[in-house]
């Protein structure tokens, strides 16, 4: 069946990460309230559990084309978690997460403290937004650009997802020079403007992207139909 | 008493309640989240925040009754009731926390005690003036009448 059909019929999951059974009830209805479909669990490694994190996985790490599109069909299209937690921080989820082949899938970290140094090695290490607690639906609302760059992606197979992830770097590159002012709503007032250009940039790839990524699918549905 | 009157009470107790400082925007971001599919949203999340708070004040009783305090324990505790008083938008409460917060670096049992006690003080107070204010709205809808929202702290 069409990934392309799956993915724009079903609403976009989102696994909501947190210790706090009040913050997870907020959180989820936060989501809710914008039409994601939710998951919450309220630790790291039951987050990895249910993104299909296993021993087998972990030694075949990108041997597939075909394991991280399982992974887009279970459906988590978005992970947001709380930093502080027992064991496995949201940081360590992080980190495990982008280091492995999770590391399509946008995460975003939620902290009740604003540590700035925090926040920039959260950033350093590809999480896209850092939100103070609490979370409100304004907040809620920047988490659209990531998932539909997400989308676009996941439609492709393993030759797009390289030419993405050159995108990706020089779009990580930009955001790097930028860190720790624009992704958080820490200044909740200078963000929105810095916010701005930041996403016109990335509207800018994402044409660009969107028409080379569009072509390319064209062109291996032709070979696969008649080559 | 008459619809209007009780909206009128309603609204003025909970006006109250933000400029003294109970409530802060945060409840306001609650109430928003509440629609006709989800009519017990605020009801629901503060009673689970009651349950947790008096779950985590035990706790710090008898945390702080050790013979040898464990300051970190105490500290992981109390970070974790400021988290939920501040998702809540219990100010007050939020605010005692920080306050327990500094004296547990100082590692001062005694400052310790008195945050402690200053902490279930505000605690027992917000959870008297919800409640209260949890009866007015159920006065309103059993006259028939809807829950008015604040509008100037969202």
């Amino acid at each position: 069946m069409g990934m392309a059909a799956a993915a724009s019929e079903s609403r976009f999951h989102v696994l909501a990460v947190d210790d706090s059974l009040i913050d997870r009830k907020l959180i989820e209805r936060l989501l809710k309230t914008s039409s994601y479909q939710v998951t919450t669990v309220d630790s790291g490694c039951k987050a990895l559990e249910f993104l299909g994190w296993s021993e087998e996985e972990r030694s075949n790490p990108t041997e597939t084309s075909v394991s991280p599109n399982i992974h887009q069909e279970l459906g988590v299209n978005l992970v947001i978690t709380d930093y502080c937690m027992p064991g496995m921080t949201g940081y360590d989820l992080l980190k495990k997460m982008k280091s492995s082949y999770l590391r399509n899938i946008p995460v975003v970290i939620m902290s009740s403290e604003h540590v700035p140094s925090r926040i920039n090695r959260c950033l350093e290490e590809g999480a896209e937004e850092f939100f103070l607690k609490p979370v409100r639906l304004s907040d809620v609302n920047k988490l659209k650009p990531h998932l539909m760059r997400t989308k676009f992606k996941n439609i492709m197979g393993n030759q797009e997802r390289e030419e993405s992830k050159e995108e990706e770097t020089g779009i990580r590159t930009q955001k790097q020079q930028n860190v720790g002012l624009n992704k958080s709503n820490a200044m909740r007032k200078s963000s929105d403007h810095e916010g701005l250009s930041l996403d016109g940039l990335r509207q800018k790839y994402s044409g660009f992207t969107v028409i080379t990524l569009l072509l390319s699918l064209v062109f291996s549905l032709c070979f696969l139909i008649f080559g | 008493m008459e619809v209007g009157q009780l909206q009128r009470s309603f609204l003025e107790y909970i006006a109250a309640l933000f400029r003294e400082g109970f409530l802060d925007g945060q409840f306001s971001q609650l109430q928003l989240l509440q629609d006709e599919s989800n009519p017990d949203f605020v009801v629901e999340v503060v009673s689970l925040f009651f349950e947790d708070s008096e779950r985590l004040l035990n706790d710090l009783t008898k945390a702080l009754d050790q013979q040898n305090v464990d300051f970190i324990k105490i500290d992981a505790h109390v970070h974790q009731l400021k988290g939920s008083s501040s998702s809540i938008g219990a100010q007050r409460v939020k605010n005692a926390c920080i306050t327990f917060r500094n004296c547990c670096d100082e590692r001062n049992i005694e400052a310790c005690l008195r945050c402690l006690q200053e902490v279930k003080q505000e605690y027992l107070l917000a959870k008297t003036k919800l409640e209260a204010l949890f009866r007015l709205e159920q006065q309103i809808v059993a006259a028939g009448g809807a829950i008015p929202i604040l509008d100037e702290f969202s």
